[in-house]
């Protein structure tokens, strides 16, 4: 489906670690390897959904894309570009290229600020527009998450939990951005205006030709969304498929014990529902275990599995998987 | 059983400079021991607002204006601050929605931790920490030895909402508030935060009140559900019944909204359209009726009761009123 689609971005060998101090005077001992080594493409157009357990680098690898860190190694080609080394200054065309939905909403909206100084900042910034045409299309972006023009003038202690997060939706709609990622867009929002922003976000992205990196939890709105999804653990990417294909055929054990554990809506369901409940300790990202890094809590795993990173590969179909059993 | 929690007429209004948002409009419920209660409803609907009131930890600009909240023989909304730090974190554990602004950052995951357990508990300063690793390992924490000496900023977002969570177990309280306490966790995770709260509330009897908008969550875990709508209670029964037997229009929009797991056809979703009322000027009669494509001439002008339509099980909509037109719910028949 995607097939004759042309990459946006190409992530080719992406690492992120963070130095971790210790002691009064602070030597470097050890890195959090948040990224290790993920190479993976994003399609114009399309939506590639992000899951994995928490922790596990999702959102390190969107601030990296888009430089909210600098990376430790690798590339990020954007359009036929390499960003990963880019000033600050070179950034500033592909701020308003590319926009984030954070995961904190609390933490991420400036408690002094009005709603409408919020969504009018990015608007300032990138002097895209002024005086009423601006304050037109604020009401315009807080119509289209489902706010009201009277909620500009309030302040976000104000409004609950879902309706911060629709704030920065509205936020990162404003300067009309080519790519966005949605980290964890919709977790915080009830499950009809969740439908809401994911119809929303459909229909953005059908208009607008935008594209999508949606990290997110909830597998069933990943699938609803994606057309193609990756699965990382451990700071590695461990499975990348076709959404349909990667759900009804995981390949990977780790994605064969995520995809169990999704919380059926259904009383009657939950009762005779049987999980792959993962046993053994989760490993560090501080100390990542030699070899494949799920290898402690999998119950197929081999002596290979101890001495040898399986490698990411094709098995077929742009399935991706890296694991030692294909 | 015995009775752990019970609220009664509860109303909480936030006094702001464009008037007064009725928050929470008369709710009432009870709760009793070793029970899960779970609350669903749309954002905005006074989920949270109930919750905190009862904790009596609302913003300056939020005052309780009506109500009683009994907790074990004590009516909290009457209570001293200086009687309800006793109660805080000790018998009652909250998991709030937003980790970040709920975590001090300036302190070490360790030191916020060991608070509750070296302020009610007395115990020795070694002690509470080895108590605190153990507790960061229950709720799934990686290298907990080395993790607890960390700042919350070091840590991801699923990694933080796992501290609250320890935070507000650690001391085994009587009732345990989650409010929203898996949305930023992976499937394999929530199922094991939701064992640990299953396995809680079987071994000391904890009660639970879960708020989520996981509606996989709630019929996972709690025995009970409430469906708020706009500051009020909507819909109220055993959570088979809200699930196969819903009787209010907006949890059959609830239901609704879902994405079906198993279908390989991409359907588009079915939201509710419409908005939520505006809690400065609430409607005087259904506050679902702006949206509910059910709504007859009484919906707009006189607020509906909750109607007893089973066995516990109660819903606020005139459509339960035995002189209104019968309508076959869209959702909510057992899957064969
Ligand atoms: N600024 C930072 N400094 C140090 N370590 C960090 C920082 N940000 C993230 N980490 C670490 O990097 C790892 C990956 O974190 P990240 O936030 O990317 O996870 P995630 O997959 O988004 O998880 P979640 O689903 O819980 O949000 C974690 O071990 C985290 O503690
Ligand atoms: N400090 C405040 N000042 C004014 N209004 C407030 C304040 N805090 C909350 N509100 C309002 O009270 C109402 C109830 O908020 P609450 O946080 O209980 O919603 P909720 O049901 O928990 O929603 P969500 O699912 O989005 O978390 C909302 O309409 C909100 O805007
Ligand atoms: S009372 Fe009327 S408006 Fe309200 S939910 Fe029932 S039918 Fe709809
Ligand atoms: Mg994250
Ligand atoms: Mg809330």
């Amino acid at each position: 489906m995607m097939e004759n689609k042309k990459a946006l971005i190409s992530i080719k060998n992406l690492k992120m670690y963070f130095p971790i101090k210790k002691g009064l005077f602070g030597r470097q001992v050890s890195y959090v390897k948040a990224v290790d080594d993920v190479s993976f493409e994003i399609m114009k157009g399309e939506t590639l959904g992000l899951v994995g357990e928490s922790g596990c680098g999702k959102t390190t690898t969107g601030r990296t894309i888009i430089k909210l860190y600098e990376p430790t190694s690798g590339e990020i080609i954007y359009d036929g570009v390499d960003i990963a080394k880019f000033t600050p200054n070179q950034m500033l065309p592909y701020r308003k290229k590319m926009q984030m939905i954070f995961q904190d909403p609390y933490a991420s909206l400036n408690p002094r600020m009005t709603v409408a100084d919020i969504i009018g900042e990015a608007i300032d910034i990138h002097k895209l527009m002024t005086g009423k045409e601006r304050m037109e299309r604020i009401h315009y972006l807080l119509n289209v998450v489902g706010l009201n023009s009277e909620h500009a003038n309030r302040y976000p202690h104000e409004f609950s939990g879902g309706q911060r997060q629709r704030i920065g939706i509205a936020r990162a709609l404003a300067v009309q951005p080519e790519f966005i990622i949605c980290d964890e867009p919709i977790s915080a929002l009830d499950v009809s205006i969740q439908a809401q922003v994911v119809n929303m976000l459909e229909d953005l992205q059908r208009d607008f030709g935008l594209t999508y990196l949606f990290i997110a939890h909830d597998l069933s709105m990943v699938k609803h969304i994606s057309n193609r999804v990756g699965v990382m653990y451990l700071g590695k990417m461990v499975e990348l498929a076709e959404s349909n294909e990667l759900y009804t055929k995981p390949l990977h054990p780790y994605t064969q014990a995520l995809l169990s554990a999704i919380p059926i809506p259904d009383p009657d369901e939950a009762m005779s529902k049987k999980r792959i409940v993962l046993e053994g300790e989760i490993p560090s990202p501080i100390d990542p275990p030699p070899g494949c890094r799920f290898k402690g809590r999998c119950k197929y795993a081999k002596p290979i599995c101890s001495e040898q990173d399986p490698v990411f590969k094709d098995v077929g179909g742009g399935h991706m998987v890296a694991c030692h059993l294909y | 059983m015995e009775r752990l929690l019970d609220i009664k007429n509860l109303k909480t209004s936030f006094f702001t400079h464009v008037g007064e948002v009725k928050a929470v409009r008369g709710v009432s419920f009870h709760l009793d021991k070793g029970e899960a209660l779970g609350i669903v409803g749309e954002s905005g609907s006074g989920k949270s607002i109930t919750m905190m009131s009862v904790m009596r930890l609302l913003a300056d600009n939020g005052k309780i204006v009506d109500g009683e909240i009994w907790f074990d023989g004590r009516d909290l909304a009457s209570l001293s601050e200086n009687e309800m730090q006793k109660i805080r974190g000790n018998e009652i554990g909250m998991i709030f929605q937003d980790p970040m602004t709920s975590l001090n950052p300036v302190l070490t995951v360790g030191d916020q931790l060991t608070e509750p357990l070296l302020k009610h508990k007395k115990m020795p300063k070694e002690e509470a920490y080895k108590r605190a690793v153990e507790m960061l390992r229950l709720v799934g924490i990686p290298s907990p030895e080395k993790r607890i000496k960390q700042y919350p900023h070091e840590f991801s977002g699923g990694m933080r909402q796992r501290v609250m969570i320890a935070m507000a177990l650690i001391n085994e309280p009587k009732l345990l508030i989650a409010d929203e306490p898996t949305t930023a966790l992976d499937v394999t995770i929530q199922a094991q935060i939701l064992e640990l709260m299953k396995d809680l509330k079987s071994k000391i009897n904890t009660s639970i009140i879960l708020i989520t908008h996981d509606l996989g969550v709630v019929a996972d875990v709690c025995n009970r559900i409430n469906v708020m709508y706009g500051g009020l209670i909507v819909e109220t029964g055993k959570t088979s019944d809200i699930f196969y037997n819903p009787k209010h229009p907006y949890t059959w929009g609830l239901l609704r909204s879902v994405p079906n797991p198993k279908t390989l056809v991409k359907e588009r979703l079915k939201p509710i359209d419409g908005q939520p009322p505006d809690l400065l000027k609430p409607p005087a009669g259904c506050p679902f009726a702006p949206r509910c494509e059910y709504a007859m001439r009484v919906c707009m002008t006189h607020m509906p009761p909750l109607f007893e339509v089973g066995e516990n099980h109660k819903a606020a909509c005139w459509l339960n009123h035995p002189d209104a037109p019968k309508v076959e719910a869209p959702v909510g028949r057992r899957h064969e």
